[in-house]
C-alpha cells in the first residue's frame, strides 16, 4: 500500500492522527496482555485507575510527567532546528551530575533559596555541555549527530558509574551513590508523593521555550534553519553557531531531569535515574508535534502510562513493571515510525485541504 | 614463556567468544546500512532473538530449535523495521529506538509470564538444550563462533562478488540510479533487512543458548550498539568491521582483568574507561581525527519515486 | 522504398496544469542522422524529449519508432525500443568503478565475475568503435566530467540503444571536451545510430548536426538542414519577434558607481568555471539587466554578489566597502551596507514555506532593532510591517498570519520583492523577478523596479525573459559560459545579435 502524502485537515493532523496512533499501540498492547492471560479491559481499567484514581497516584503521574516534559521539550527544540537529539539520556545524566556536584559543594554553606537556582543552573550548564560536543562535531566536522549522541549516551553512563563508584561515593556506603544532600539541596515535595517543585520549573520551561521559539530572533533563526537551511543562510544566519545553540538548549532542558530526580526525589546522586526518559522524550516530542503545549499533553499521557503501568504491575502478578516499557516502545513505534500508517484511510474519509 | 603463551592464548580465546555476538551483529548491520537503512535496532533484535532462542530451547530441549526460534524472532523485528522504514518511509532512527525499547520490555514481560522467574528463562541444563563446544584437538569452541568467523568472508563475498551485492551497494549510494536501471528499490532493501535479521538472530541465539545457559534480562548490555560502532569504525567494510569487533571484544575481555592493575605512567585504569573506549574511539573517527568514515551516501533517507 | 524515419512524432501535446509546454509538435528524424533541437528556456525541447523517452506521457499525439507506432509508458519501454537518454544530471554512483556503473541492472548472472568479464569485452569493443575511451577500473569520482559523460553514453549503448538523446550535453564540458564529444557523435552516426541533441548553443548545432529543429514557446517554429542555414537565422528564429511590454520609463542619468566586481572567478569542486573572469559595474539610478539562457553563471553571479557564496578569486566592492573574498559568504553583512537580494528561487531561498507571511516579511531583517525593541520580537510591529508591505505591493490575501506556502506564486514573489525593496537599498539584486507571476503582477513589479531606480537605487536584474530584459533595462549585459560577452542598448537592439550572443556565437 503506497502511503499518500497529501495533507489532511489541520485538526486531523494535530489531534486525530496522534490519537489513532495511540489507539493502535494500545490495540497491540491489548493483544500482548491477552497472550499472557490477562483480560485486556480489566488491565486497562487498572491502568487508568492506577494513574488518576487517587490524589497520590495523580501526584506520581505528575512527577513522571515532569521528566517527560523536560526531555520532550529537549527533543522538540532540537527538532525545530532540524536536529535529531537522541542524546537525552546522557544529557539528563550529566545534567544531574552538574546539579549534584553543585549541591555537594555548597549545600552546607548556602540556604535553600540560593542553592536551588545555582543547582538548576549547574544542571543546565552540564546538560548543555554534554550536547555541545556532538553539536560541534556535526556543525564543524560533519559527523552525524544521531550516531554521536548515541555514543555519548554510553560514555555518560560509563562516566557516571566510574564517578559514583570511585569518587563521589558516600564514605562507608556499599551502594554507588553520593552522600545525602543537606536540606538546602532538596526541593520541597508534596506530602507522601514524589511530586515536587520541579514541575513548576517544567512548566516555566514550557513558557520559556514557547517564547524563545516564536518570540525571539534566535528562535526565529533556529526554526528557519530547521525548515530550510538555505533560506536561513540567505537570512544571514550562521548555521554552525545556530546548530550549537539549538543543541545546547536541548541539552540544558534534558539536564533538568536531574533536578527533578536528584533534588526532588532521591536527594543524592544515584545511578540510572535517566531510566529511559531521554528516549521516551522523542515520542513525547513527536506526539506533541514539537509544540510546548502538545509536549505537556503528551508528557501527561506518558506519565499516566508510567504510573498506571506500575500500579497495574503491582495488582496483576502476571504483568511486570516492564509492561510500561512495552507500552512506551509501542507508542514510540506507532506515533514515531509508523505515524503515517493511518493516512490512506483518513485521506479517504476526510476532505482534503488546500 | 609458556605462561605468556598461555595468557595470550586464553585472552585470544576469550576475545573471540566476546566478539562473536559483535561480529554477527556487525555483519547483519552492514547489510542494512549498506542498503541505506540505518539500524540502531540491532540491540533489540539480538535481545528478542536471545529470549525466544532460550525459550524454545527450554521448551523443546534442543538447542537447534532455539537457534531457529531466535532467527525467527529477529526476522519479525527486522520486518517491522523494514515495514516502517521502507514501505511507510518512517524515521529510521525512531523505528530502531522504538524496537529496542519494545524488545527490552517485551522480553521480560513474556519471560515472567511464561517462566515466572523474574524475567529470566530457566537454566538450560538438559543435554542438547545448550550448545556445547565442538572440540578440535587442542582447541574448540561453539559452532556459532565458527559461524561468526565464517560470516565475515561470506559477507564480503556476497557484497563484492555477487549481483545482489552490487545492487545493494548501489541502492545505498544512489537509489535513483538503481530505480532508473529498472531494479526495485524496496525489494532490495527488504532483502538487506532480512539478512540483517538473520545474523542478529544468530547473535542472540549465541548469547542465550551457547555462551550462557539461558536468557536474563537486558543480557545484550549494549553489544548491539558496540556492533554499530564497529560498523562505523570499520568504515562500513566487512573485514575492517571484523577487526573493530575483535578490538572491542579484546577490550571487553581484558577490562575485568585490568581492574586493580596499575599501568605505568597512568595509574589505575578504570574499567569504565575501557568500557567507554569503543564509543570514544568511534567518535574520534567520526570527528575525522583518525581518518574519515564515509557512510553510504543515501543512508537514512527514505526513497520516494519522483514521477 | 525508403526506410521509415527512426523517429516520427505527430501532433504531440503536453500541458502541466495551465502551462502548455508542448503544442502540437510534429517532426521526423531519419535514421543515422544527428538532429539538433534548439530553443530558449521553456521552449519545450526537454519536455518533448522526455515524452519520447517515456518519462512523461503526452496528452495527445503519436510516436512512431522505425515506422511502428509505440506507447511509451516508462523509460523501460523506451529502452526496449532502443532509445537511450543521457541526462544533464548523471546517474552515476561516485564510489563505484566505471565498469560497475555500466553493468548495474545488466550484470548477466548472480556471480559478478562472469558477467563483468563479458561486459568488459563488449564495452571495450564499443569504446573502440565510437572513440569513447575511458578507464573501466577508475572510480567515477576521479573522472572528469567529460569522461563521466562518456560513461553515460556507453551505458546507453551497452543496453543496445540505436537512438541516443543528449540533453544539454555541453553544459558541463570545456570547449575541448565538447569537440571530443562531437567526434564521438560523428562516429555514432557513421554506424547508423540516430542522435538527438538538445541544446541552446548555436555553435554545437552548426558543428555537429545534420538537421536542426527550432522550438519556441512549445511550438516547432522551423526546421532546416544545417548546411542550409546559419547562426543568424537560427538566432532570430529562436528569439523571435517579441512583443515589447510598454513600460513608462524616463531616460535616466546614472550616478556614481555603487558596485564594482572585477575578475570574478568561481570554480566548482570539479574544476569547472562557473564564473570566468567576470567584470561588472553598477551605478546608482540605473537598471542593468543580464540576459542569457539559464545555466550560464547568472545564478552564481547573484549568489556571489549577495554574499551567499564566496568566489574563488576576484574582487568586489559595494558602496565603497571592499569585501575580503576569502571569507565565507555573509549575507547579513551585505544587507548592513544597503544591498538587498531577491533570489531566483524564492521557495528555496527567499522564504520559509511554513512560516507565516509576517515572519517571511522580516526574513533577513529579523535582527533589526525596530523588530526587537527589547529581547523579544515585537509581533504587533512585525504584523503592521507585513500589512504595510502587502498594501504597497498589493499582495493578496491581506493576511499576515497566513502561511507563506498558501500564497500564489505571484503573491509570494511580490511579498519577497516588497520586503527587499522596502529597505530602500542602495543596490537591489533581483533574480527572475516575474517567474511564475501573472500578467497584472508583472506590470506592477516592473513599475516598482523603475520607481526604485528613480529613487537612486542601482538595480541588477537577471532574467531569462528577453522581453522583460529589453523593456526594463537601461543597459543590457549578455552572459554566456560564466562571463559577460557583450553589452547592448535596449532601445532598438537587434534581436539577432542578442540571440547570437546568448547562444555563444559572439557579438
Amino acid at each position: 500500500m503506497r502511503p499518500t502524502r497529501g495533507p489532511l485537515p489541520r485538526w486531523a493532523e494535530i489531534l486525530l492522527l496522534p490519537l489513532i496512533n495511540i489507539a493502535l499501540a494500545f490495540l497491540v498492547v491489548g493483544i500482548i496482555v491477552r497472550i499472557i492471560g490477562v483480560d485486556p479491559f480489566h488491565a486497562l481499567d487498572r491502568l487508568v485507575l492506577g494513574a488518576v484514581g487517587s490524589p497520590e497516584s495523580i501526584g506520581y503521574t505528575l512527577y513522571y510527567a515532569t521528566n517527560f516534559i523536560f526531555t520532550g521539550l529537549a527533543v522538540a527544540v532540537a527538532f525545530h532546528g532540524g536536529l535529531f537529539n537522541i542524546g537525552g539520556e546522557g544529557q539528563a545524566y550529566i545534567g544531574g551530575l552538574g546539579c549534584g556536584l553543585a549541591i555537594l559543594a555548597f549545600d552546607r554553606y548556602l540556604p535553600g533559596w540560593l542553592m536551588a537556582p545555582i543547582a538548576i543552573a549547574a544542571a543546565a550548564l552540564f546538560g548543555a555541555a554534554w550536547a555541545a560536543v556532538p553539536a560541534w562535531l556535526q556543525a564543524w566536522r560533519g559527523s552525524h549527530i544521531v550516531i554521536t549522541t548515541i555514543m555519548f549516551n554510553f560514555v555518560a553512563s560509563a562516566l557516571m558509574v566510574y564517578l559514583l563508584v570511585n569518587v563521589l561515593i558516600a564514605p562507608g556506603s556499599m551502594t554507588p551513590q553520593s552522600r545525602d544532600f543537606a536540606p538546602s539541596g532538596e526541593l520541597p515535595a508534596l506530602q507522601g508523593s514524589a511530586l515536587n517543585l520541579s514541575i513548576l520549573l517544567a512548566l516555566a520551561c514550557c513558557v520559556l521555550v514557547w517564547l524563545f521559539l516564536w518570540h525571539t530572533r534566535w528562535g526565529y533563526a533556529l526554526r528557519a534553519m530547521g525548515h530550510n537551511p538555505e533560506a536561513a543562510h540567505y537570512a544571514g544566519t550562521d548555521l554552525k553557531r545556530m546548530t550549537l545553540l539549538g543543541m545546547c538548549l536541548s541539552g540544558a532542558l534534558a539536564g533538568f531531569v536531574g533536578v527533578n530526580e536528584l533534588m526532588g526525589v532521591h536527594h543524592r546522586i544515584v545511578l540510572d535515574f535517566p531510566a529511559g526518559y531521554g528516549f521516551a522524550g522523542i515520542a513525547v516530542a513527536l506526539m506533541g508535534r514539537n509544540h510546548p503545549l502538545g509536549v505537556v499533553f503528551a508528557a501527561l499521557l506518558f506519565g499516566a502510562l508510567q504510573q498506571g503501568g506500575a500500579e497495574l504491575a503491582f495488582d496483576e502478578p502476571a504483568i511486570t513493571r516492564e509492561m510500561v516499557v512495552v507500552i512506551q516502545g509501542l507508542v514510540i513505534l506507532f506515533s514515531g515510525a509508523l505515524e503515517h500508517l493511518p493516512r490512506p484511510w483518513l485521506a479517504v474519509l476526510l476532505p482534503r485541504r488546500g | 614463556m609458556d605462561d605468556l603463551a598461555a595468557i595470550v592464548f586464553l585472552t585470544a580465546a576469550a576475545t573471540l567468544r566476546t566478539a562473536t555476538p559483535l561480529i554477527l551483529c556487525a555483519m547483519g548491520g552492514l547489510f542494512s546500512e549498506k542498503s541505506g537503512i540505518v539500524d540502531v535496532g540491532l540491540e533489540g533484535k539480538m535481545l528478542m532473538a536471545a529470549f525466544f532462542g532460550a525459550s524454545a530451547a527450554t521448551l523443546t530441549g534442543s538447542a537447534w530449535w532455539g537457534v531457529v526460534a531466535a532467527i525467527g524472532a529477529a526476522e519479525i523485528m527486522a520486518l517491522l523495521h523494514g515495514f516502517a522504514c521502507i514501505t511507510y518511509r518512517g524515521n529510521q532512527v525512531v523505528s530502531g529506538v522504538a524496537l529496542n525499547i519494545l524488545a527490552a520490555g517485551l522480553t521480560v514481560v513474556l519471560g515472567n509470564a511464561w517462566f515466572h522467574q523474574g524475567g529470566q528463562t530457566p537454566p538450560l541444563e538438559q543435554a542438547g538444550a545448550r550448545m556445547l563446544p565442538i572440540f578440535f584437538p587442542r582447541a574448540g569452541d561453539n559452532i556459532l563462533v565458527y559461524a561468526a568467523l565464517a560470516s565475515v568472508p561470506f559477507t564480503w563475498w556476497l557484497i563484492t562478488r555477487t549481483r545482489f551485492g552490487l545492487r545493494l551497494r548501489a541502492v545505498g549510494e544512489m537509489p535513483l540510479a538503481v530505480d532508473a536501471a529498472g531494479i526495485s528499490v524496496p525489494l532490495l532493501r527488504y532483502r538487506a533487512v532480512l539478512l540483517c535479521g538473520f545474523f542478529a538472530g544468530l547473535a542472540g541465539a549465541y548469547l542465550s543458548v551457547a555462551q550462557n545457559a539461558g536468557f536474563s534480562r537486558d543480557m545484550t548490555a549494549g553489544q548491539g550498539f558496540i556492533a554499530l560502532a564497529a560498523i562505523i569504525f570499520g568504515k562500513w567494510q566487512p573485514f575492517p568491521a571484523f577487526g573493530a569487533c575483535l578490538i572491542f571484544g579484546l577490550l571487553d575481555a581484558v577490562a575485568i582483568r585490568l581492574q586493580g592493575v596499575r599501568v605505568p605512567g597512568v595509574g589505575e585504569v578504570p574499567v569504565q574507561f575501557i568500557q567507554a573506549l569503543p564509543y570514544l574511539l568511534t567518535m574520534f573517527l567520526l570527528a575525522g581525527f583518525i581518518g574519515r568514515a564515509v557512510a553510504p551516501k543515501a543512508i537514512g533517507v527514505p526513497y520516494e519515486k519522483e514521477h | 522504398m525508403t526506410a521509415p524515419p527512426a523517429i516520427e512524432l505527430s501532433s504531440i501535446e503536453k500541458s502541466f496544469g495551465t502551462v502548455r509546454a508542448v503544442r502540437g509538435v510534429s517532426l521526423r528524424i531519419e535514421a543515422g542522422t544527428i538532429a539538433g533541437i534548439i530553443g530558449e528556456n521553456g521552449a519545450g525541447k526537454s519536455t518533448l524529449m522526455s515524452i519520447l523517452f517515456g518519462l512523461y506521457h503526452a496528452d495527445n499525439g503519436e510516436i512512431r519508432i522505425g515506422g511502428v507506432p509505440v506507447r511509451m509508458e516508462s523509460p523501460h519501454d523506451a529502452i526496449a525500443h532502443g532509445i537511450g537518454m543521457v541526462h544533464q544530471h548523471f546517474m552515476l554512483i561516485d564510489s563505484f568503478t566505471v565498469l560497475e556503473n555500466l553493468v548495474l541492472g545488466v550484470e548477466g548472472g548472480f556471480l559478478l565475475s562472469d558477467g563483468m568479464a563479458k561486459a568488459r569485452a563488449e564495452v571495450e569493443r564499443l569504446s573502440g568503435e565510437y572513440g569513447l575511451s575511458v578507464n573501466l577500473d577508475a572510480r567515477v569520482s576521479d573522472l572528469s566530467v567529460g569522461e563521466q559523460q562518456r560513461v553515460e553514453i556507453l551505458k546507453v549503448l551497452l543496453r543496445g540503444a540505436r537512438i541516443l538523446i543528449l540533453d544539454e550535453p555541453s553544459a558541463v564540458l570545456t570547449p575541448q571536451e565538447t569537440d571530443r564529444l562531437f567526434l564521438v557523435l560523428a562516429a555514432l552516426r557513421e554506424r547508423g545510430v540516430t542522435v538527438i541533441l538538445i541544446t541552446h548553443k548555436l555553435r554545437e548545432i552548426m558543428a555537429a548536426t545534420d538537421r536542426v529543429f527550432v522550438m519556441r514557446q512549445g511550438e516547432l517554429v522551423a526546421e532546416r538542414r544545417t548546411v542550409e542555414t546559419d547562426p543568424h537565422e537560427l538566432a532570430e528564429l529562436m528569439v523571435g519577434r517579441k512583443v515589447r511590454l510598454q513600460i513608462d520609463k524616463t531616460p535616466t542619468h546614472a550616478g556614481s558607481v555603487v558596485l564594482r566586481a572585477e575578475h570574478l572567478r568561481l570554480v566548482d569542486g570539479r574544476g569547472v568555471p562557473l564564473l570566468d573572469d567576470l567584470d561588472l559595474e553598477l551605478r546608482a539610478r540605473e537598471i542593468v539587466a543580464i540576459a542569457g539562457v539559464s545555466g550560464n553563471g547568472q545564478t552564481e553571479l547573484l549568489q556571489v554578489l549577495a554574499g551567499m557564496r564566496a568566489p574563488t578569486s576576484g574582487s568586489l566592492t559595494v558602496c565603497d566597502r571592499t569585501f575580503d573574498i576569502r571569507r565565507p559568504g555573509d549575507p547579513a553583512g551585505r544587507r548592513a551596507i544597503g544591498l538587498a537580494h531577491v533570489p531566483e528561487d524564492r521557495l528555496r531561498q527567499g522564504l520559509v514555506a511554513p512560516f507565516q507571511a509576517a515572519e517571511t516579511s522580516i526574513l533577513g531583517y529579523q535582527d533589526e532593532p525596530r523588530f526587537n525593541p527589547r529581547y523579544f520580537l515585537d509581533r504587533p510591529t512585525i504584523g503592521r510591517h507585513c500589512r504595510d508591505l502587502m498594501e504597497r505591493f498589493d499582495v493578496r490575501p491581506r493576511l499576515p498570519r497566513l502561511r507563506s506556502s498558501q500564497f500564489s506564486g505571484g503573491n509570494q514573489q511580490k511579498l519577497v520583492l516588497a520586503r527587499e525593496m522596502a529597505q530602500e537599498p542602495k543596490v537591489l539584486l533581483v533574480g527572475q523577478p516575474t517567474r511564475g507571476v501573472d500578467i497584472g503582477a508583472i506590470e506592477f513589479i516592473h513599475r516598482e523596479l523603475v520607481k526604485a531606480r528613480d529613487r537612486g537605487c542601482a538595480v541588477l536584474v537577471v532574467s531569462v525573459e528577453l522581453d522583460e530584459v529589453l523593456s526594463l533595462a537601461d543597459r543590457v549585459l549578455v552572459m554566456f559560459a560564466g562571463r559577460i560577452v557583450g553589452e547592448v542598448e535596449p532601445a532598438g537592439t537587434d534581436e539577432r545579435r542578442l540571440g547570437l550572443m546568448m547562444a555563444g556565437a559572439g557579438a
